[in-house]
Order: C-alpha cells, then structure tokens, then sequence
C-alpha cells in the first residue's frame, strides 16, 4: 500500500508518519509537497501535524488553499482514504471535507502529553482493528484543539456515528477533567458521512512503537491497511 | 485608494477563553462591570482601482470565503468610514 505524506512549509510530523509506514508497516511512504497537482497514484493520503504556512489567520485557513488540497479533495470525493492528525485535522475542517472548527484551548496553553482516548465506532476504514469502546493511548501536542460545532452540527455527527474519538480516561470514562482543551462533547476526532476522511487532534504516529510509550496508534494503521486490502 | 476596516470576532455562542481570562483581570484591578469580552482580528486593507460597490462586494465576499471562519465567527467592516 502506498501513503502519500502532504508537506506544507510548517509541517513537523511528516517524518514520524513516514517512519511509522516504512520502518514499522513496511509499506511504501511519499511525500507529496504542497505545491503538487497530482497524487502520484497513493491509496492514502496524510495531513500530518505542524503549524502549515505557520498557522497564520487561523490554523488551516491557508494550508486548504495550497495546490495539493484541491486533488486532495477530489481524491477524497472518489472515496480515497484521507487522514488528517492535529494540523492535518484543523486543516481539512477549513477545507470544509469535515465538519465543525477547531479553536485555542480552553486553558490557553499549548498542550503537550498522552492521553486516552475511546474508541467510539469502529466502523470506519480508520478504526475496525479496534474492540467497540476500546480505550487507546497517544499523545497531543497542540494549541489549537477545541472542536467545536454548533447544535444542529453536533446532532448530526451523533446521529451519523461521525463522533470517533472521544477523550476520556484509562477506564473509558468521560469527564472534564480528561478533557484537555474544552472540545466539546470531549470530541477528539470526527470522520465524515461516508467514514473516508478522519480527522483527530492526537498523533497516531508517535504512539506506534511501544518503546515510544505506546503501539495503539498501530490499530489505526492496521485498519487502513486492512480496508485497502479488503477494497 | 479606499480603506477597508474589518474586525472578526468569535460568535456569541462560542467560548472566547482569552477574553475570559482578560475579563477576570480587569475584575482583578476592580473593574468589576464588565460582562464580557470578545478579542477577535482587526485588519486593515488598503484598497485601489476599486469602486466603492465593488470593493463593498470583494471584502464581503473576502470575509466569507477566508478572512472569518463562519463556523466559529462573526465578522463586520467599513469602508472609508461607512459600514458594509
């Protein structure tokens, strides 16, 4: 399988995915830098985190403008698998291919740690390696993670099984003090109606070698890996 | 040349932890009246070759299409002094 890694001047995670691809998968990884129109032929694109075109105006209000978002989007149209962590996530919620926003965290500091997250429908080509509600840990590393929607947005995304990732602690338990941005409804990551694109605030790709503290992130690469075999 | 003035603000439903946080500073100096704060984006935009009309009709369209996100924020703007 071969993962294209999109490369905005002020992406910082694109190395940790492609060593994580080819080093721990043993798949087969391109970078794809912003200025590009054509995919190179990838079966899954990644939006890795980083502060793209340095996160001026609003975190991935510039980034969705880069030539590459707009094959980006058609290849997201055509059903192709498009994952987006931390800036990638903020970064397809501007594209509009996810619904809501993200906003600085409640606290107003940049947060930086592990944390648990549930596992909400593991319906999707992002999740199916994981139990239903199965608890995963991985780090954050942001400023900016407080999703938000709006009333009608966010009955929807329940209604629709959209809501992925919810923060909550070891146990599975949602509560405001796992809440480590003021996201509301503890939402860490949403996908959308038709499950292709993902988006979370947390880094699969640091917590997918156990030695680095975690190997959970790997469930989310299995199951990418797994949907394209089984497509 | 016109100038167009253009303030984004965080919509009324949504947390603005920074104007929060601001606002219990000012109780802290004993500014106790003040019910909320919203610190949003002021840009100024010099415009040319541009008729009132049409410069009227581009920030909007600017606003919409990138300077305010609208899932999360307001915005307003003058031009020369007058609102748009």
């Amino acid at each position: 399988m071969k993962f294209g890694i999109v490369v905005f001047p002020g992406s910082w995670s694109h190395q940790d995915f492609s060593r994580v691809i080819v080093e721990v998968l043993k798949e087969e990884a391109c970078y794809l830098w912003h200025k590009e129109t054509d995919l190179k032929g990838v079966n899954c694109v990644i939006l890795p985190g980083g502060f793209a075109h340095g996160d001026y105006l609003r975190a991935g209000a510039i980034a969705r403008l880069s030539p590459v978002m707009r094959a980006v989007a058609a290849f997201a149209d055509a059903g192709g698998l498009v994952l987006g962590s931390c800036n990638g996530f903020q970064i397809l919620t501007e594209s509009g291919l996810l619904p809501g926003a993200l906003l600085p965290n409640d606290c107003l500091h940049y947060r930086c740690r592990w944390v648990h997250l549930r596992a909400e429908n593991r319906h999707t080509p992002f999740t199916s390696a994981m139990q239903p509600g199965q608890v995963v840990r991985m780090p954050i590393s942001h400023g900016d993670g407080r999703y938000y929607i709006d009333q009608g947005g966010w009955s929807r995304l329940v209604e629709g099984n959209q809501i992925i990732f919810r923060y909550c602690d070891a146990q599975g338990e949602l509560t405001e003090k796992t809440n480590p941005n003021g996201s509301l409804d503890n939402i860490a990551g949403v996908c959308n109606e038709r499950r292709n694109v993902l988006g979370l605030m947390p880094h699969p790709e640091r917590a997918a070698e156990s030695i680095l503290g975690s190997a959970d992130g790997c469930l989310m690469f299995a199951s990418i890996l797994d949907a394209f075999v089984h497509a | 040349m016109m100038t167009a003035k253009i303030y984004v603000t965080l919509k009324s439903g949504v947390l603005d932890a920074q104007g929060d946080t601001v606002r219990s500073a000012l109780e802290t100096l004993g500014f106790g009246g003040v019910a909320d704060i919203r610190i949003g984006k002021f840009m100024v935009l010099t415009l040319q070759g541009l008729t009132k009309e049409q410069a009227t009709a581009q920030v909007e369209e600017m606003c919409r299409r990138l300077l305010a996100n609208p899932v999360i924020e307001d915005y307003r703007f003058e031009i020369d002094g007058s609102v748009g």
